[in-house]
């Protein structure tokens, strides 16, 4: 179990890390993500020993990572950002180094073999490590780690600079790993997170934004059911026409992603599912529904609404979308339903240079 | 520290350091133990030994430049500070390690002794209080360069900076000599010179203030050594 009470962190005027507390329990795993710069790395370090905090507590299986080191760093094993490998040896010569620099007692032979086997680099194990490729050379920084069999592994970007099996292979092991384990993670790549760990913690400028599992974060930032549909008709009727619907808060209307078929990102209400509405709607106006998905919340977009939200918190109200879409086209945006009278009065206004060039093509194309 | 003094000795020979410094030590040592010793037809070594002197000064920073500074540019003291291991295990490891290799160099000179003692009575007195000069002489230089080599992370940096301090660390005594009509200076600078004690030993005077002088000063940079790593984790 980790304890980390009120870690802060400060370089010069700099908080690297500001006032940090969370809790991992025994056989966990947890995801550590964040922007790069965020302080996942410097948490880490703080977590084992490597760098001291300027102030609060980080406390290992109940040992204070300060006042007792030894006993502390005893339980962790530790894959920083760049594998602590001596380039000059061979991976058996380095294992074996490692095993005598923390003391183990486990028998020789079998437990290197064992984690060896673990981390597949048994058929390297003769070779230097210089002439290692990067994937191997994280893979025996794994395997460093892993020596000993601390109960508690901290891996800082653990899969960065490897190729897409071995990205897989690694999960799967720290999946497997984190059964018996209690595992800490930083990561920037959110599907990993997200298919590794039980729970997450986002760091963002140093401090936490949000602490939740994966399943609760994303509800937590969505909140809202969201459509995305491909429909064929004028753009600025449909996007009216939808905005008619019950239930519907947001509408969004995108780039012609077909001829004459437009894209609309949708926002209901919780628990409401407007799906047969708009397929009615749909019919009565005579047009066509070319695509519907249900826009689920990913962790990406909890991420992105979290960290890009500056300061502001789960309660952003802003809209999330991808930032590839945001650069994409002219695209209108309303609030329909709270202000009936003058939203829908304010967003023509907002719309019309771009609509009209629709409107324009289309009318000459009829 | 076992582990790492194991790797230590293994790394110094694995990257050809050891080969270097052993080679060039026993073409010094070699050349000076015919110069002085065989063609002059003498068992008496005192003159190989104050060679010695400048020799070990360009060499033992060659030998310890590597010891820090290489860790600190590969990322690696990263696993040795996140191990269950004490700064002060790490130090001692690094330190026994160049102390056992230039230990290995010093028995040359024993040997040559045992060369002498065919042709003529060896002082063995005199070559052994030398010998323990050049060791303990040795211990104190590679704690100082030790500490420098901690400080950077290049290890060039380390082995001329390392060098420039021993050759001043050598020449205080020239210095004193300089600056004898300056009050206090001198007395303070005789009492911090290596040479002078040094010389005492080649002239066959065993004095245990020089004795504890040596083994101070390696005590004091060791230390210094590892409040480097101390204050870094806590800056």
């Amino acid at each position: 179990m980790i304890e980390v009470k009120h870690l802060t962190k400060q370089y010069g005027d700099k908080l690297a890390v500001n006032d940090i507390s969370f809790t991992v329990e025994d056989g966990e795993i947890l995801g550590l993500l964040g922007p790069n710069g965020a302080g996942k790395s410097t948490t880490m370090n703080m977590l084992t020993g490597y760098i001291s905090s300027t102030s609060g507590q980080a406390l290992i299986n109940g040992i204070d990572i300060l006042e007792d080191p030894i006993k502390a760093k005893a339980q962790i094993g530790y894959l920083p950002e760049l594998p602590p490998l001596y380039l000059d040896m061979t991976v058996m010569g380095y294992l074996n180094f490692v095993y005598d620099l923390k003391k183990c007692k486990l028998p020789r032979r079998s437990h290197l073999k064992d984690v060896c086997n673990l981390c597949r680099i048994s058929d390297v194990s003769g070779r230097v490590i210089k002439h290692l490729s990067k994937g191997y050379r994280q893979r025996v920084g794994l395997a460093q780690a892993l020596i000993n069999n601390p109960p508690i592994l901290i891996l800082d970007e653990p899969t960065v600079g490897l190729d897409p099996k071995q990205i897989i292979e690694i999960r799967t092991l720290v999946k497997k790993l984190g059964k018996k384990h209690t595992v800490i993670l930083s990561s920037h790549i959110l599907s990993e997170v997200q298919e590794v760990c039980d729970r997450v913690v986002i760091i963002n400028h140093g401090q936490i934004a949000a602490n939740d599992t994966i399943d609760n974060l994303s509800k937590a930032v969505s909140g809202v059911n969201r459509l995305v549909v491909r429909i064929s008709g004028p753009k600025n009727e449909v996007l009216q026409a939808i905005r008619a619907i019950d239930d519907v808060t947001k509408v969004r209307a995108d780039m012609e992603r077909e001829p004459k078929i437009f894209e609309f990102e949708i926002e209901a209400k919780p628990d409401a599912d407007i799906r047969p509405a708009l397929n009615q709607m749909v019919k009565e106006h005579g047009w066509d529904i070319y695509k519907m998905d249900l826009g689920v919340m990913t962790l990406e977009d909890a991420f992105l609404k979290i960290t890009m939200g500056e300061g502001v918190k789960l309660s952003s109200e802003k809209s999330s979308a991808p930032a590839a879409e945001k650069s994409a086209a002219p695209a209108a945006e309303t609030t329909a339903p709270e202000e009936p009278a003058a939203a829908p009065a304010e967003a023509e206004k907002a719309e019309t240079p771009a609509e009209d060039a629709a409107q324009k093509q289309e009318g000459g194309e009829a | 520290m076992g582990a790492i003094y194991r790797r230590e000795v293994g790394a110094f020979f694995t990257s050809s350091i050891a080969y270097v410094f052993l080679a060039v030590f026993y073409l010094a040592a070699g050349y000076f133990f015919f110069g002085s010793s065989l063609a002059m037809a003498t068992t008496d070594m005192s003159n190989l030994f104050s060679s010695l002197f400048f020799v070990i000064t360009i060499l033992i920073p060659v030998l310890t430049m590597r010891l820090f500074s290489e860790e600190k540019k590969q990322k690696t003291e990263q696993g040795l500070l996140t191990a269950p291991v004490s700064i002060g295990g790490i130090v001692m490891g690094k330190y026994l390690a160049a102390l056992t290799l230039y230990t290995i160099g010093l028995a040359i000179i024993f040997v040559y002794a045992l060369i002498l003692s065919f042709f003529g009575a060896v002082a063995w007195g005199i070559v052994i209080s030398n010998i323990l000069a050049l060791f303990l002489l040795g211990a104190a230089f590679i704690a100082v360069t030790l500490f420098i080599s901690s400080l950077t992370e290049n290890q060039v940096v380390a082995a001329v900076l390392g060098m420039i301090v021993l050759l001043a660390l050598a020449l205080i005594d020239v210095v004193a000599r300089y600056a004898e009509n300056v009050p206090v200076v001198p007395t303070v600078l005789n009492a911090l010179s290596f040479y002078t004690r040094y010389y005492d030993f080649t002239a066959g005077l065993f004095d245990p203030a020089g004795v504890l002088f040596y083994v101070s000063t390696a005590v004091i940079f060791n230390f210094f050594t590892v409040r480097v790593f101390e204050k870094r984790r806590w800056s």
